[in-house]
C-alpha cells in the first residue's frame, strides 16, 4: 500500500506525534536533570538503604524497563491500534511526572517518599517503551515510501528537543526563583508544568485518525492475534529483531548517550569546568546540531539508511578519543605558567575540626584569572594533627569552576556540536529503517524492542558504565570511553556485513 | 560476503559467553575490592543489575551467531 497523503494532513500528523513525544522526552530528563536535589528531597542523607534505592531509582531503573515498556505497548498497538496506544503512553507519562512533583518529602513521609519516586520513575520508563515506537509507525504509516526517512526524522528530533526544553526550563525556573527557593520547593515546578503540556498534547492527538496501513489492516481482518508470539517466536522476523539491535540501535545508542550526556558530565565532571558553562556549551552545540536530523533523514530517502548511519557510528570509532583528550588538555591548568596569569584573589583561608578528633583541616582558597580570559578556583588543603610530632599532611591542589576563555569556549561548543552531529546520523534515519525492517502488523511490538534495549540499556548506561570504567585502579580519564567505542565498533562491524543498504523506490510497496 | 557473514556467526556465538564471563570476572574482583558496608552493597547492585542486563542480550548475541553460520543473513527480506 502506497500512502500520499495531503502535504498539510502529514505535517500536521508529524506536528501532532511530535509534540507528544517532546514532551515524553522532556518528562524523562527532567528527573536526570534534577537528580541531585530530588536525592537530597526525597532520600534520607545518612542512610544506607535510601543510597541503595537512590542509586537505583534515579539513575537506572527508567532505563532498565523501557524495553518491558516496548513489549506491553508495542503489543497494545498492534491489537488496539497507534492512536490510542500512544495516547495511554502521554498520559501515563503526563500523570507520573505531575505527581513527581506532589510527592511530600522524606522527612513528611519517611521511605514512602523514594518508594513512591521509584514506581513513578518505572511507569516514566514503561511509558516511553510504548511512546516513541507508536509515534514513529504512526508518522512513517501516513508517509510516502519515498519520503519516510525525512517525516520520521522530525520525530527524532524530540529526544533532542526534549532534553534541550528540560535544560532550558530548569535554568529559567531557578534564575526566577534564586538557588535557595528552586532548591527547596522551585524543583517541583518543571514537574507541574508537564500537565499543560500534556494537556496540551492530549487534545491535539485525540483530533488525530489512525494509522491508514493498520486500518485497512483491521478492515481486511488482518490484524495480529498475538503480535509478541509472532515477533519473537517466528525466526523469519526474531532473526530481523536481533540484527536490528547489533547491526544498528545498539551503536546508536551508545553514540547518542555518549555525545549529549557524557560529554557533558566529562566537562563537568572530569575537567572541572563551571556548572553553567558546561551547560550553554551543550546547549550551544544541540541547537547548531539540531537541523541535521531531518537532513541526514532526507538524505537516507535518497542514498539509504545504512551507510550514513554506520559512518556516524565509525567517526565516533575513530575520534572519540582524541576529542576527550582536547577537553582534557583546554582544561588542564596545571601547566600554566607565571607569565599568563592576570590575578590572583587574596587567599580564603577556613579551618574545620575534623570529625570526633581533635586534628583540623585547613583549606586555601583562591580566585586565579588569566590574561586569555579564563579562571579558575584553585584549593590548597592540608590536616594538622593535635599530635605535634605527625608532620601535616598535604593534599594535592585541586582546582574546580574553571570558565574557561571565549576561544575555548567555542572550541568545545564545536567538539560537542560535532559529536551531536554524529548522534543525527546514526539516529536521523533510524526510525524509518526500523519501520522498513519489519510487517505492518506486528511493527510497533518489533521495533520498539530492538529500538529500547539498544538505545535505552546500551545507551542509558554509557554515563554508569563509562564513570565506573573510569574508577577503576589503573584506568585514565579517558578510559570509560572505551565502553562506547567497544560497542559501536561492534555494531559497525555486524551492520557493515549483515545489514542491507535499502533505497526506497517511489512505487514501492508495503508489507 | 555470505562465507564471512557465516564465518563470523561461530565467533559471535563465542563472544555471547565469553562477555558473560568476563562480566562475572570483573564483578566479583570489582566487589571484593569495595569497602566493607554501603560502599560494597552499592558496588554488588550496580553489578549485579549490569549482569542482569546483559546476561540475556548476550544469549540473544549467540542465537545472533546462530542464525549467521545457519545462513539465515544471506538473504534479507527487503534483498
Amino acid at each position: 500500500m502506497n500512502v500520499e497523503p495531503q502535504k498539510n494532513s502529514i505535517f500536521k500528523v508529524i506536528g501532532a506525534s511530535s509534540l507528544g513525544t517532546l514532551i515524553e522526552w522532556y518528562d524523562f530528563y527532567i528527573f536526570g536533570s534534577l537528580a541531585t536535589i530530588i536525592g537530597s528531597q526525597l532520600f534520607p542523607a545518612d542512610a544506607g538503604a535510601s543510597a541503595l534505592i537512590n542509586t537505583l531509582a534515579i539513575f537506572a531503573a527508567g532505563f532498565i524497563v523501557r524495553p518491558f515498556g516496548a513489549l506491553v505497548f508495542g503489543r497494545l498497538g498492534d491489537l488496539i491500534g497507534r492512536k490510542y496506544t500512544f495516547l495511554l503512553t502521554l498520559v501515563l507519562m503526563g500523570g507520573s511526572t505531575f505527581l513527581i512533583g506532589l510527592i511530600p518529602s522524606y522527612s513528611s513521609i519517611g521511605y514512602a517518599a523514594p518508594i513512591l519516586v521509584l514506581i513513578l520513575r518505572l511507569i516514566q520508563g514503561l511509558a516511553l517503551g510504548g511512546e516513541y515506537g507508536g509515534a514513529a509507525t504512526y508518522v512513517a504509516e501516513h508517509a510516502p515510501a519515498n519520503k519516510r526517512g525525512f517525516f520520521t526524522s522530525w520525530i527524532q528530533t524530540t529526544a533532542t528537543g526534549g532534553l534541550f526544553l528540560s535544560l532550558g526550563i530548569i535554568v529559567l525556573t531557578k534564575n526566577l526563583l534564586g538557588a535557595e527557593d528552586f532548591a527547596a520547593w522551585g524543583w517541583r515546578v518543571p514537574f507541574l508544568l508537564s500537565i499543560l503540556l500534556v494537556g496540551v498534547s492530549i487534545y491535539i492527538r485525540m483530533k488525530m485518525h489512525e494509522s491508514p496501513m493498520f486500518t485497512k489492516l483491521k478492515t481486511e481482518g488482518n490484524i495480529s492475534k498475538n503480535p509478541l508470539k509472532e515477533s519473537f517466536s517466528h525466526k523469519a522476523n526474531f532473526k530481523m529483531v536481533l540484527l536490528a539491535l547489533f547491526g544498528a540501535t545498539m551503536g546508536q545508542g551508545v553514540i547518542w548517550y555518549t555525545g549529549q550526556f557524557y560529554a557533558q558530565s566529562f566537562i563537568e565532571n572530569t575537567c572541572k569546568v563551571d556548572f553553567n558553562d558546561s551547560r550553554y556549551i551543550l546547549l550551544w552545540g544541540i541547537a547548531f546540531a539540531t537541523p541535521f536530523f531531518v537532513i541526514f533523514g532526507s538524505w537516507s530517502d535518497k542514498v539509504g539508511r545504512k551507510w550514513i548511519m554506520l559512518t556516524g557510528m565509525l567517526l565516533g570509532i575513530i575520534f572519540y578519543r582524541p576529542i576527550y583528550q582536547i577537553f582534557l588538555d583546554d582544561t588542564d591548568v596545571t601547566k600554566i605558567e607565571q607569565k599568563d596569569i592576570k590575578e590572583i584573589s587574596n587567599p580564603v583561608v577556613t579551618k574545620t575540626l575534623i570529625e570526633n578528633t581533635s586534628d583540623s583541616l585547613i583549606t586555601t582558597t583562591s580566585q586565579v584569572t588569566l590574561l586569555s580570559g579564563a579562571s579558575f578556583t584553585k584549593i590548597q588543603a592540608h590536616a594538622k594533627y593535635a599530635d605535634l610530632s605527625k608532620p601535616e599532611s598535604i593534599s594535592p591542589d585541586a582546582f574546580k569552576d574553571k570558565k574557561l576563555s571565549t576561544p575555548v569556549f567555542w572550541k568545545f561548543v564545536f567538539l560537542i556540536f560535532f559529536q551531536i552531529l554524529l548522534v543525527t546520523m546514526v539516529y536521523g534515519p533510524i526510525a524509518a529503517f526500523l519501520v522498513e525492517l519489519f510487517p505492518t502488523k506486528i511493527r510497533y511490538t518489533s521495533m520498539s524492542l530492538p529500538y529500547h534495549v539498544g538505545n535505552g540499556v546500551f545507551g542509558g548506561l554509557v554515563p554508569f558504565i563509562a564513570t565506573l570504567i573510569a574508577s577503576f585502579s589503573g584506568s585514565t580519564p579517558l578510559s570509560g570511553l572505551w565502553y562506547p567505542i567497544g560497542i559501536a565498533a561492534l555494531s559497525f562491524i555486524i551492520g557493515a556485513i549483515y545489514l542491507s543498504n535499502k533505497k526506497p523506490d517511489h512505487g514501492e510497496a508495503d508489507h | 560476503m555470505n562465507g564471512l557473514k557465516k564465518a563470523l556467526g561461530i565467533f559471535w556465538i563465542l563472544l555471547g559467553p565469553a562477555s558473560i564471563i568476563f562480566m562475572f570476572i570483573q564483578a566479583i574482583e570489582k566487589v571484593g575490592l569495595a569497602p566493607e558496608g554501603v560502599a560494597k552493597t552499592n558496588t554488588a547492585l550496580q553489578w549485579g543489575i549490569i549482569l542482569f542486563i546483559f546476561i540475556p542480550i548476550s544469549a540473544g548475541l549467540v542465537v545472533f551467531g546462530y542464525y549467521a553460520l545457519k545462513g539465515e543473513y544471506d538473504k534479507l527480506p527487503e534483498d
